[in-house]
């Protein structure tokens, strides 16, 4: 079934068991919402010799918007401000293929499992709304993004 | 039952359901709340419109523009007649939310005691579909009114027992939906129209889920305004309708400014053309209005009540198929009192969204999310429902199905 594109195991089970979810903490956090579906995050991080560090989510959303927090938030913990930018870069192209490309696997690790999204434009947004609100929060910590 | 309405002829005249949806599933379409499906009948009149009457309506002395005007206040005729009310009454707007948007700046505008001024007291309900809830919002923080509201109960009826603190002396303006479009709910306006009448208040009566569905008559219900917009009652989109009462209309000052809305203009000042035009700046959405026409003539010809009988029906079943589909949890109104053919409803543990994904695969069409009431969504503790709203061309298989693609949801994330 082609839902089967859309919502593979990968995606379910970070739905399930969501990573780095808990209380954002600290003074900067910011908070995105989906006004479409009504799906919202709050997000906080630092950045730490150029590296972002204590990435924590917390949210309400559909299974694609909470996994895609979870992947977004394994992929981007711990690595360089650098290797972020290249991996926010190829996952947003990703979203906006329309399904024509399939993602660099090299890259994306997990969040490959959501390029199926990408065939859904009513989706994109969900999948999207994590990894915006963390560019904003890194943007906001004086990384360049 | 199948008798109340032919609902395989009814969907003969709607094209949209010859084609195939995802996987080659039939269209069942259940989201009428958001917009209507539209008969060959109303295509047929804006195209007519266009190929033979098209022109600028009250501008021209040649043959089509008297044709054009002849054609549009026609339309105008017509809605006055199915609601009940005078044509000179009927202001056609793009939309309901236009229509409400209208109502509160022009209330802000209007001198003497229409006027919504400092101290004045507005009352709208957590039912409220954005569309009268943030005109109403603005209007307050512009003029320094008070905004009031009724609050929802757990079965989306209204909480009425401060209705005498709620509208006071002070209120001038009382808006309130006649059905919630999130949860099918009817409020009981009556009491309400009669204290706002009692304090000399207008009330206000938002008719988008209600006139499509089922007769209203703006006599009978005593109200001083009515909004509804066209696309949800069968009509093409870019229509809406604002009913006023008369003398007030004819007090109010208008919305928009320009063409067609003025009686003299010179380089400082205007002066304002009778109503309903003064309320029509511009060249209007004329087609639209004669497509609208048709809708209504469709809607007569099945009747208005035929159509409420058989939406009850359809929701009667859905309502008994989801109470024993296991961890799907009914919202609002359990069963048919105070209620029309809109059935929102949650699966435990899963969100709206991927909901309505897995019954798009069954060809199904629901609404997910907070449906343009945010308020009312918080208010019930939820982040979102689904939505099915049933309409003339559904029929018993599009609630089997419904039930079947309800139950698949549940089957596919709760199995894996
Ligand atoms: C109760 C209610 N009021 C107002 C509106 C706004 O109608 P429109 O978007 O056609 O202006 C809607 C449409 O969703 C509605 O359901």
């Amino acid at each position: 079934m082609e839902l089967d594109s859309l919502y593979q195991e990968v995606i379910l089970d970070h739905y399930k068991k969501p990573h780095h979810k808990g209380l954002p903490v600290g003074e900067l956090q910011v908070h995105h919402v989906n006004p479409n579906c009504g799906d919202e995050i709050t997000l906080s991080l630092a950045i730490k010799n150029g590296k972002v560090e204590d990435l924590i989510w917390d949210g309400v959303g559909c299974s694609i918007s909470q996994a895609s927090a979870s992947i977004m938030s394994d992929l981007v913990s711990g690595k360089s401000v650098e290797s972020a930018r290249v991996v926010l870069q190829e996952f947003t192209e990703l979203m906006q293929s329309k399904g024509t490309i399939s993602g660099d696997e090299e890259i994306l690790e997990d969040a490959i499992a959501l390029a199926g999204v990408s065939k859904f434009p009513a989706r994109v947004k969900c999948a999207l709304l994590s990894w915006m609100a963390f560019k904003d929060a890194a943007i906001q910590n004086g990384a360049e993004l | 039952m199948n008798s109340i309405l032919d609902v395989a002829a009814i969907k003969r005249d709607f094209p949209i359901f010859s084609q195939e949806m995802r996987g080659g599933k039939r269209l069942v379409f259940l989201d009428s709340g958001a917009t209507s499906q539209k008969p060959i009948q109303v295509m047929d009149a804006e195209r007519n419109f266009y190929s033979t009457n098209n022109a600028a309506v009250h501008r021209g002395s040649y043959l089509l523009a008297e044709r054009a005007s002849e054609a549009f206040e026609g339309a105008r005729d017509r809605v006055a007649q199915f609601i009940g009310a005078q044509s000179h009454e009927i202001v056609f707007t793009k939309s309901a939310t236009e229509s409400l948007n209208l109502l509160a700046v022009s209330l802000e505008r209007t001198t003497g005691s229409l006027q919504v001024s400092e101290g004045d007291e507005i009352v709208v309900s957590e039912l409220e579909h954005h569309a009268n809830l943030i005109p109403w919002q603005e209007l307050a923080k512009r003029t320094g009114a008070v905004l009031k509201w009724f609050e929802m109960n757990e079965d989306g009826s209204l909480n009425l027992s401060k209705i005498d603190q709620i509208i006071t002396s002070k209120c001038k303006v009382v808006a309130i939906t006649h059905q919630s479009n999130v949860l099918g709910s009817v409020p009981d306006i009556a009491p309400i129209i009669a204290a706002a009448h009692a304090v000399g208040a207008l009330f206000v009566l938002d008719g988008c889920q209600s006139v499509p569905h089922q007769p209203v008559n703006v006599q009978a219900l005593d109200v001083d305004f009515l909004v509804f917009s066209g696309h949800k009652a069968l009509g093409p989109t870019g229509i809406g309708v604002l009913w006023g009462r008369q003398e007030l209309l004819s007090q109010m000052e208008p919305f928009l400014y320009g063409g067609s809305m003025i009686e003299t203009v010179t380089m400082t000042d205007s002066t304002w053309a009778e109503a309903p035009k003064r309320f029509e700046a511009g060249v209007p959405n004329m087609a639209q209005a004669v497509g609208l026409a048709a809708a209504l003539d469709y809607l007569d010809v099945v009747g208005l009540s035929k159509i409420h009988q058989w939406e009850l029906h359809l929701t009667n079943l859905a309502l008994k198929g989801l109470k024993e589909i296991d961890g799907v949890k009914v919202i609002g109104p359990q069963g048919l009192e105070n209620r029309g053919g809109v059935i929102s409803f949650t699966i435990a543990g899963l969100h709206p969204h991927d909901i309505g994904q897995v019954m798009d695969q069954y060809g199904v069409a629901v609404r997910t999310g907070h449906h343009c009431a945010w308020p009312l969504i918080r208010k019930l503790g939820l982040t979102g429902t689904t939505r099915a709203s049933f309409y003339l061309y559904n029929d018993e298989s599009d609630v089997e199905v419904f039930l079947e693609s309800v139950a698949g949801a549940r089957d596919y994330f709760g199995n894996r």
